[in-house]
């Protein structure tokens, strides 16, 4: 690459912990586009969740605590890269926020957060990455997780490495802006309301006919792949990274590995 | 029932109900379809947000500044401004007027702030025949509802719906007579109002923004029914809260244009009034006398909090419109005067924690709602500060606890590391036949409507060691 005999970048893998618990083949896709991107990737064991779920119940100290957890593990890397927009924005938006009225945990954050990236956006803004390792020939659609989207403006870079994925066809689907229903604990603690919305994106899903729904946020992708299986549906569900990777050994979110029961 | 469980049944009963899902679903092409196309016609929509931010901001840094010389300026121009710093006493004040005045019939027009004050059931209560001019405000009141929306009280209901309300209302109403259409609404109402309208002594409007250069307040409505109300009775009283006023004319402008696109996707109004004071000498109309009462009811408080933001408001109802839980379940649902995102932000600093609370809970935080506010209100991060103040009371401490005990994992990746993969591993091997739940003891919640994607049955981490070491010497 463009590299020639620069030291490549330190890039922190944060995995999230959804991709470690119910996905870890996303978390292989990463590495792979980072290293395709010519990054060193490193993925610190002390890590674990970004904290969301405890700063969005309210619960700062422990949102806190866990912040403080995971800058430490990411000390002296160059970067750090996150395959989920509201992780990514938790780490960069929020960490300092939380550490607000602590002057020098609040600056530790700041340092922290002007490294950390959203996978994809990094690829191509940070990394300029114009060509990618993965191929599909057929149709996707792609859902613009809402922190993603808002919160880092994430919008143009993931289409942009799609349109570079040969064989890839994507069709925009009607709201594709507009929340799937998961919103974290939302989706448990309202399930009624997240069921109406996601029926309503599963239907914006289906009119697109796509052969897989794409996302850069595993939360989304489970609510919705988990609701498109429920009616039926033949569209798969995939993150965004195991396409751009050509990391697709696994069989899409909600389905099972081919050849059925083992 | 305690608000939550109300909250809760209010949420079942709207997500049955087939009409208000109809009626919902008009919100997209309707109201968003038409902020996107004034924003998308006005390349400096978001400059003008952040002008609307600051002239909000500045305002609400020198409020009592401003509503001092408000004061001073109506009064210049022959108005009487009564202070009121509860609901209760700005209802006694109103009432008082409208005894003085001789009242029986007491003409008004749309205020979110009368709502909020619970004024015409007061009013009822003494006996006067107040009657509400908007159209949707109107066909509201004979049904005896409140509004379900800020802008379009009765956004809920389609003509269909209302046909009947108002040959049960309207006893002089032909029965063949036809009233399917919308049109034919607007006919029956208006001749009904237009009596009202001359035989009223006093008019009650609200204020859309009180000037304090001028001492003027500016009512915008689309049915000029406003005007009528303001107009013909002998009597005017203003209505407002104190986060109304705008430093000058100038101020004033750039908030219209804001309210109109964000509001209903027009550029303007159709009807856009300035009232300074009662009607002069050589003033072919206008009322004998102005009052401007204008009440506090919690709002100061506001003012010295980390709430102090949501004081920015302009009341476009953008954010319910965009918001997809106000979409799914409308406005009553949320048991509060204000719905939808500001809703849940306002009510609980209005009418307390204990009967709104729960209400900043039900966001995906999603942030659409923040992205249209038209003076950037940061409505997520002040749902968040209710969900901050609700984590320490004693309602929380299930949820509390279940949260702390996870939290106290997340902080210990030695301790997490082999929980995560022992329930990756359980749950992948449970779910790997199928590569999903269709129904799980412990998350019924989630499957209630849709499956639990398995696990694919190791950690990330785990698999990630194991290659660390396959590749190394």
């Amino acid at each position: 690459m463009t590299e020639g005999y620069a030291r490549r970048p330190r890039v922190g893998l944060f995995v999230t912990c959804l991709i470690d618990l119910m996905r870890p083949s996303v978390g292989f896709a990463a590495v792979r586009l980072l290293e395709a991107a010519g990054c060193e990737v490193i993925v610190p064991r002390a890590q674990t969740c970004c904290g969301q779920p405890a700063y969005n119940s309210g619960d700062q100290a422990s949102a806190k605590a866990i912040a403080k957890t995971t800058i430490a593990a990411f000390e002296g890397l160059d970067y750090v890269v996150a395959p989920s927009g509201s992780c990514a924005a938790m780490l960069k938006l929020h960490y300092p926020r939380l550490m607000a009225g602590d002057a020098d945990a609040e600056a530790r954050a700041r340092a922290f957060a002007e490294r950390v990236h959203e996978l994809v956006a990094f690829l191509v803004d940070v990394r300029g990455m114009s060509e990618v390792p993965g191929a599909f020939a057929g149709r996707v659609t792609y859902h613009d997780g809402c922190s993603g989207l808002r919160e880092l403006k994430i919008k143009q870079q993931p289409r942009r490495l799609l349109a570079a994925v040969a064989g890839l066809e994507l069709i925009e689907m009607a709201g594709t802006d507009v929340c799937c229903g998961f919103g974290g604990l939302f989706a448990v603690k309202f399930p009624d309301i997240s069921n109406a919305m996601v029926t309503a994106k599963s239907a914006n899903v289906e009119a697109a006919a796509p052969e897989l729904l794409l996302a850069g946020e595993l939360g989304c992708l489970l609510n919705v792949a988990g609701k498109l299986s429920r009616q039926g549906s033949p569209v798969g569900c995939r993150h965004v990274a195991e396409v751009l990777a050509g990391e697709m050994s696994a069989p899409p979110i909600a389905r099972p590995a081919s050849g059925g029961a083992s | 029932m305690k608000p939550a469980a109300a909250f809760e049944a209010g949420i079942a009963a709207a997500l049955a109900n087939p009409s208000l899902q109809a009626a919902l679903a008009d919100v997209p092409a309707g109201f968003v379809a038409g902020r996107a196309r004034v924003k998308a016609a006005l390349p400096e929509f978001e400059a003008l947000r952040r002008t609307g931010r600051d002239i909000r901001d500045h305002t609400l840094a020198h409020l009592d500044l401003y509503l001092e010389a408000f004061e001073r300026n109506a009064e210049r121009a022959g108005a009487r401004v009564h202070w009121a710093a509860t609901g209760a006493e700005a209802c006694d004040i109103i009432l008082d007027i409208c005894r003085e005045a001789g009242a029986r019939v007491v003409t008004k027009s749309k205020s979110m702030v009368s709502e909020e004050i619970g004024l015409r059931a007061r009013l009822e209560a003494a006996a006067l025949d107040v009657v509400e001019t908007d159209l949707g405000e109107y066909i509201i009141q004979i049904r005896g509802e409140t509004p379900s929306h800020i802008i379009a009280p009765a956004i809920h209901l389609r003509a269909g719906d209302v046909a009947d309300d108002f040959r049960r209302r309207h006893a002089h109403l032909d029965a063949a007579r036809d009233l399917s259409a919308a049109e034919a609404l607007v006919g029956e109402a208006r001749g009904v109002l237009r009596e009202k309208f001359l035989t009223a002594e006093v008019g009650i409007t609200g204020a859309n923004f009180l000037v304090a250069e001028t001492g003027s307040a500016i009512v915008v409505t689309n049915e000029g029914n406003a005007d009528l109300t303001m107009s013909l009775p002998k009597v005017h009283i203003v209505l407002a809260s104190i986060d109304k006023v705008v430093p000058t004319l100038n101020d004033a402008w750039p908030l219209l244009r804001l309210l109109a696109r964000s509001a209903t996707g027009q550029e303007f109004t159709a009807y856009t009034t300035l009232v300074t004071g009662p009607r002069r000498a050589g003033d072919i109309d206008g009322p004998e006398a102005c009052h401007v009462v204008i009440v506090d009811n919690g709002r100061a408080d506001l003012l010295r909090s980390k709430l102090r933001p949501v004081l920015r408001c302009i009341r476009c109802g953008a954010c319910m419109n965009h918001c997809p839980v106000y979409c799914a379940i409308g406005g009553h649902a949320y048991g509060s005067v204000y719905p939808g995102p500001i809703g849940a932000v306002l009510a609980p600093a209005l009418a307390g924690t204990a009967q709104a609370g729960h209400l900043a809970q039900a966001s995906t935080f999603c942030g659409r709602c923040e992205e249209v506010c038209p003076v950037e209100i940061p409505l997520v991060s002040l749902m968040r500060h209710w969900r901050e103040m609700a984590i320490d009371m004693p309602g929380s401490r299930r949820s509390r606890a279940l949260l702390r005990a996870w939290a106290w994992l997340a902080e210990r990746p030695r301790a997490y590391r082999p929980v995560a993969a022992i329930a990756a591993a359980t749950l992948g091997r449970l779910g790997r036949a199928r590569g999903k739940f269709a129904a799980l003891p412990f998350a019924e919640r989630w499957t209630r409507h849709r499956d639990l994607p398995a696990p694919q049955g190791r950690t990330f981490q785990d698999l990630y060691a194991r290659r660390k070491r396959e590749v190394a010497p």
